[in-house]
C-alpha cells in the first residue's frame, strides 16, 4: 500500500466528502472522463421524497399529479415498502447531484463516482444529450416555466391551467421530435421571444383558419390540399402551432410541456447505456482507489456488497424478476467491451474485428458517445454475454395456441437474440406510432390522426381518455384511425355533441 | 472543481403545494372517507390521521400505450431448458397473452390507491364547511382585550416609534428636491472653471475665474445649509389598538344519567361531545370543559365519572340547567368566556319540570351563551321536554338548536347539521 486510506470510519463529514471527491476526480481525469462542473448537494430523506415527485428537478411548476406521486412515494417509503435512491443526478451545467444524508461514507463515495463522474460525463458526451438537451439552460428554463405557469394561474384561474396541463401531460410522450433537432433554448431569450411568439403565433393560426377568401377567384380545390402536407409525429407541437381556438397563453403552456418532454426524451432512450456507464465507472474508479491504498478493506467490501446487489439480474422464473435490469445489462456490456479490447478470444475477433484488441478506453468512450440503447445493443452485445445471461426469445402470437421459444443462447441464435433485444429498447416500436394525418380545413375542422399498427398490437383502452384530452385542446372533432398496411382497422372518435359534452365512440371497420 | 452544498437546512416541504392540490382535487373522495371513518372509529383515537383510499381508476393519468393482444416478442434472461421451437402453453388468464415482465402502467386495475392524511388534515376535512355560530357577535361585543397592530405611517408621534427607513427616505427626497438645481449649476460652473484652467496660463481670463470661484463657493455653502435631516422628514409608525376576540371558551357537557340512559346511549353522547370538543379546540386556544350529569339532582363531575358511572332514578333536567347557571355566575363570566353548551338526553323528563327548563334556558342561560345544542338520543316518540325546547328554538333560532339522534352513524351528520355554516 503506497498511501494511507482517506478515512476508516463509516461516518461522513463535509471535509471527507471533499477529499474523496478530489481523489475520485483525479482518477476520473486519468480515464479522460470529461464532465460538467459538479454541484454536490446533501439532502435529507424528506427532501429526497420531494425530489422524487418532481423527477429530480430542483424547480418545477405545480400540478396535482406531482402531489400524487409525492403522496405515493411518501406512503410506500413510510411503510417500508420501498427504499429511497441513494442519489439523484440532474443533466444540468453545473451537474447537480443529490446525496442522501443517511448514506455511509462508502455510499457517498460510490454515489459521487457514479453520479458526478459517471452520469455527468455521459450527459456531456452522449450524442443524444448533446443534440437534444441544453444542460446550461435547463434550470433557467424550468424557472421560467414555473413563473409563467403560476402567472397564468393568477390570471386565468387554477382550474383552467390544471385541466390544460392534464391534457398536455396525457400527450407528453407525443410531444417530442424524434428526428428533427430543435434549436437550443436559453431561458433569457426564451422570455424575450415568448412575447413575440404570442403575437406571431396567433396571427399565423388566424391565417390558417381565415374564412374570408383573399381573392374572389381562389378555388376551393386548392384548399383541399392535405394539411399538414406531411404527417406530423409531434402532436403537441402541432397543437401549439395549429389548434384553432387556443389562447396565446395556452399555446405557451403546451410548449412548456413539450419542451420538458423533449428534455427527458434522451434519458428514456439511453437507460441501459447511461446506468451501465455510470456503474462501470463507479466500479472502476473505486477499485482504482483501493489499488492505490486510498480506501480500506472494509470500505471496498461494503462497496462490493452494494455494487453486486445493484447489478444482480434475477432469472425470468425468479419471484424477484421484473424484466431485464438495466444496471446489470449495461454494466456487463461496458465491462465486456473492455474485455474484448484487452483479452479478445477467437470468437470476439470474429464478431468484433474492429474493436478486438483496440485501446479499450478509446473504444468505450466512442461507444458512450455515439449510440443509444437500441443501437448500442445491436452493435456491442457479444455472444459471451448472451451466454452469461442465458437469454432466450419468446414469441407470442395470439393466433397460435402456444407461446413459441425463438432463438436461444447458441451459435445459431446469437444474432436473432441481439436483434430482438435491441428492438426491445426501440422506443418507436414500444410506443404506438401515432401521427397527425389531416385536418379538415374547409369543413368541420376535425383532426384526423393515424395509428400505424405494428404486429397487430391494439391500443389500450386508455386511448379514449387521451382522445378526450386531445379534443379539449383541439376543440373540434378528433378521430384516430388504426391502420394496418394502409387499411383501416378501427376508428376512435371524440366529437363535440350539441350540448357541448364530449362523447367517445369506437367503431370497428373491418 | 466541485461545490458541496448542505441543502438539509432548506425547507423540506417543497411538495406541499402539489400535495395540497392533489388533496383538493380529490376532496369529495377524502371527505367521504373521513365521514365514514368517524362513525367507525373508537372513541379514544378520534384525533388521529386517517388512511384514505381512492379507487385507482379515478386518479390515473391516461397515456396512449399498447394494450394486450397482437404479436409480442420478448427476450428474457435465465434460460434453463428451453430450446428453439419449444412450445409453452399460454399461462391461464393471460387473455391476449401480454408478455410477462411488461407490467401494465395503465392503472386500470380496480384496486385502490391508499395514502395517509395527517391529523390536522383529517380535522380540516372533518370540520370543513362548519363554523362556530355567533363567533362574530362576541368579537364585536367583547372589547375587553386589545392587540396592537401596525396601522401605517404618520408624521407625528413619539421618538420611540420613529420609522428610520421611511424618515431617511423622505429626508433624501427633500435633499434631492432642494439641492438639485444648485448642484446642476455647480457642476456647470466647475466644468467651465476646469476648462479655463486647462488652457494656457497666459490666456486665462482672471476675472472670469474669480467670478466662477466666488459663485462656486456660494453654491457650495448653500448646499451645505440643506440639513441632512429635518423635523418634517420624520415618520412614525402608527400603532392602533384592535379589539381581540375573547380567545377563551368553556364547554358545558350536560348528560342525563338516569336509569333510562343505557351505555349505548351514553356512548353516542360521548362521541358527540368529543366531536364538539375537537371542533372547539380548533377555534380556541384555551378550552375549559365542565361536565354536569344529572338524574333528579345534578352534580359537577370529572370526565371519567361523567361517562362511566351509572345511576338510576328519575329525571329532573332543570337541576342540571340550574347548576350550569350557577357555575357560569361563579366562574365563567360571559365577558371573558365564550360559552358553549351541549346537552344530551334520551328525552325523558319529569313532566312538570319541562316548563321550568324552558324558563331557565330562555331567561338565564341563552342570553349569556354562544350556542346551546341539544341532542336527543332516542328512537321513540318525543316527550314534553322536546316540545318545550321546540318553542325555545323558535324564539332563539341563532343560539339554540336541537337534533335527534338514533344510532352511531347519525352522529356526524347531526353534528354537521348543528354547525353548518349559515350564510348571512
Amino acid at each position: 500500500m503506497s498511501q494511507t486510506p482517506i478515512s476508516t470510519g463509516s461516518e461522513w463529514t463535509f471535509e471527507l466528502i471533499e477529499r474523496y471527491n478530489h481523489e475520485i476526480a483525479k482518477i476520473a481525469q486519468e480515464f479522460q472522463l470529461d464532465t460538467y462542473p459538479n454541484q454536490i448537494e446533501i439532502i435529507s430523506s424528506e427532501q429526497m421524497l420531494d425530489a422524487y415527485s418532481s423527477v429530480g428537478m430542483p424547480v418545477g411548476y405545480h400540478h396535482w399529479s406531482f402531489g400524487k406521486k409525492f403522496v405515493m412515494h411518501t406512503d410506500s417509503y413510510q411503510h417500508g415498502r420501498s427504499a429511497l435512491a441513494y442519489e439523484i443526478v440532474i443533466n444540468s451545467n453545473p451537474c447537480i447531484a443529490y446525496l442522501m444524508e443517511e448514506n455511509s461514507m462508502t455510499m457517498q463515495a460510490l454515489v459521487i463516482a457514479h453520479a458526478c463522474y459517471g452520469h455527468n460525463s455521459f450527459f456531456k458526451g452522449n450524442y443524444l444529450f448533446k443534440t437534444w438537451t441544453d444542460a446550461s439552460s435547463i434550470i433557467d428554463y424550468l424557472v421560467f416555466a414555473k413563473n409563467y405557469i403560476s402567472k397564468c394561474e393568477e390570471r386565468h384561474g387554477l382550474e383552467a391551467v390544471e385541466s390544460l396541463l392534464d391534457s398536455c401531460h396525457a400527450l407528453m410522450n407525443y410531444g417530442v421530435d424524434r428526428y428533427k433537432r430543435p434549436s437550443p433554448i436559453s431561458a433569457e431569450e426564451e422570455k424575450r421571444r415568448q412575447k413575440e411568439r404570442e403575437k406571431h403565433l396567433q396571427s399565423q393560426v388566424n391565417d390558417l383558419w381565415r374564412t374570408i377568401p383573399t381573392k374572389a377567384g381562389e378555388s376551393r380545390q386548392h384548399k383541399k390540399a392535405n394539411f399538414p402536407s406531411e404527417p406530423q409525429e409531434n402532436l403537441l407541437y402541432f397543437i401549439e402551432k395549429n389548434a384553432p381556438l387556443l389562447e396565446p397563453w395556452q399555446r405557451e403552456i403546451v410548449r412548456i410541456v413539450r419542451k420538458i418532454a423533449q428534455y427527458f426524451y434522451p434519458q428514456r432512450q439511453t437507460q441501459v447505456m447511461n446506468e451501465g456507464w455510470a456503474t462501470f465507472w463507479h466500479y472502476t474508479l473505486l477499485n482504482t482507489m483501493y489499488d492505490r491504498g486510498l480506501v480500506t478493506d472494509g470500505f471496498i467490501i461494503e462497496f462490493l456488497k452494494s455494487h453486486t446487489s445493484v447489478v444482480y439480474q434475477p432469472p425470468f422464473d425468479s419471484p424477484y424478476y421484473s424484466g431485464i435490469n438495466p444496471y446489470a445489462l449495461g454494466f456487463n456490456m461496458m465491462n465486456d467491451i473492455r474485455r474484448i479490447c484487452e483479452n479478445p478470444t477467437d470468437e470476439d475477433k470474429q464478431w468484433f474485428p474492429d474493436i478486438a484488441g483496440s485501446d479499450w478506453l478509446k473504444t468505450l468512450h466512442f461507444a458512450m458517445q455515439n449510440f443509444k440503447d437500441e443501437s448500442f445493443i445491436l452493435q456491442f452485445l457479444s455472444p459471451k454475454l448472451i451466454r452469461d445471461f442465458k437469454f432466450f426469445h419468446l414469441l407470442d402470437d395470439p393466433k397460435s395456441e402456444n407461446i413459441m421459444v425463438g432463438n436461444i443462447h447458441n451459435e445459431i441464435g446469437y444474432r436473432g437474440i441481439r436483434e430482438a433485444l435491441s428492438q426491445q429498447y426501440n422506443l418507436s416500436i414500444n410506443e404506438p406510432n401515432i401521427q397527425v394525418f389531416n385536418v379538415n380545413l374547409v369543413g368541420d375542422r376535425s383532426l384526423i390522426l393515424h395509428h400505424i399498427q405494428q404486429d397487430e398490437r391494439p391500443l389500450a383502452d386508455s386511448v379514449d381518455d387521451v382522445l378526450k384530452h386531445l379534443h379539449s385542446l383541439w376543440q373540434f372533432d378528433v378521430h384516430l384511425e388504426t391502420r394496418r398496411n394502409g387499411k383501416l382497422i378501427k376508428r376512435y372518435s371524440c366529437a363535440s355533441a350539441n350540448n357541448g359534452s364530449v362523447t367517445s365512440s369506437t367503431d370497428a371497420a373491418n | 472543481m466541485a461545490y458541496i452544498v448542505d441543502r438539509r437546512t432548506n425547507g423540506k416541504n417543497k411538495s406541499a403545494v402539489n400535495r395540497q392540490r392533489f388533496l383538493n382535487r380529490y376532496k369529495s373522495h377524502i371527505k367521504k372517507a373521513v365521514s365514514e371513518s368517524i362513525s367507525k372509529r373508537s372513541i379514544t383515537d378520534i384525533e388521529k390521521g386517517e388512511n384514505i383510499s381512492i379507487p385507482k381508476k379515478d386518479i390515473f393519468e391516461p397515456i396512449i400505450h399498447h394494450g394486450s393482444g397482437g404479436r409480442r416478442s420478448i427476450v428474457h434472461p435465465g434460460n434453463k431448458e428451453f430450446i428453439k421451437g419449444d412450445k409453452i402453453p399460454r399461462p391461464s388468464g393471460g387473455g391476449g397473452g401480454s408478455g410477462e415482465g411488461e407490467a401494465s402502467d395503465s392503472g386500470e386495475g380496480e384496486d385502490s390507491f391508499v395514502f395517509q392524511i395527517t391529523q390536522d388534515e383529517f380535522l380540516d376535512f372533518l370540520f370543513d364547511d362548519l363554523e362556530l355560530p355567533n363567533l362574530v357577535k362576541r368579537q364585536l361585543a367583547g372589547v375587553e382585550s386589545f392587540k396592537q397592530v401596525h396601522g401605517g405611517i404618520i408624521t407625528e408621534g413619539t421618538p420611540s416609534r420613529i420609522n428610520i427607513g421611511r424618515s431617511m427616505r423622505s429626508a433624501s427626497a427633500r435633499r434631492t428636491a432642494l439641492g438639485s438645481s444648485s448642484k446642476k449649476r455647480l457642476r456647470l460652473l466647475e466644468q467651465e472653471l476646469e476648462r479655463i484652467l486647462s488652457t494656457d496660463a497666459d490666456y486665462q481670463d482672471r476675472r472670469r475665474i474669480d467670478e466662477l470661484r466666488l459663485e462656486i463657493e456660494k453654491l457650495q455653502r448653500k448646499l451645505k445649509r440643506i440639513p441632512f435631516i429635518d423635523t418634517f422628514d420624520l415618520r412614525y409608525n402608527l400603532k392602533i389598538k384592535q379589539p381581540q376576540p375573547v380567545a377563551k371558551a368553556v364547554m358545558f357537557c350536560i348528560m342525563d344519567v338516569s336509569g333510562s340512559m343505557t351505555q349505548v346511549t351514553k356512548d353516542i353522547a360521548k362521541r358527540f361531545f368529543i366531536l364538539l370538543y375537537l371542533f372547539l379546540k380548533r377555534n380556541y386556544k384555551k378550552i375549559d370543559v365542565v361536565f354536569i350529569r344529572h338524574h333528579t339532582t345534578a352534580k359537577e363531575v370529572d370526565e371519567e365519572e361523567f361517562f362511566y358511572s351509572r345511576e338510576t332514578g328519575g329525571t329532573i333536567v332543570s337541576s342540571a340547567l340550574k347548576l350550569m347557571d350557577e357555575i357560569i355566575k361563579e366562574r365563567y363570566s360571559p365577558e371573558q368566556w365564550n360559552i358553549y353548551s351541549a346537552q344530551a338526553s334520551d328525552g325523558d323528563n319529569w313532566n312538570d319540570d319541562s316548563p321550568t327548563c324552558g324558563q331557565l334556558l330562555a331567561k338565564n342561560i341563552l342570553p349569556v351563551v354562544q350556542y346551546f345544542a341539544y341532542i336527543e338520543i332516542t328512537p321513540r316518540q318525543h316527550q314534553a321536554l322536546w316540545h318545550e325546547y321546540e318553542k325555545i328554538q323558535q324564539e332563539n333560532p341563532h343560539v339554540f338548536s336541537m337534533q335527534q339522534l338514533v344510532d352511531i352513524a347519525d352522529i356526524f351528520p347531526v353534528f354537521r347539521e348543528l354547525f353548518q355554516r349559515k350564510h348571512a
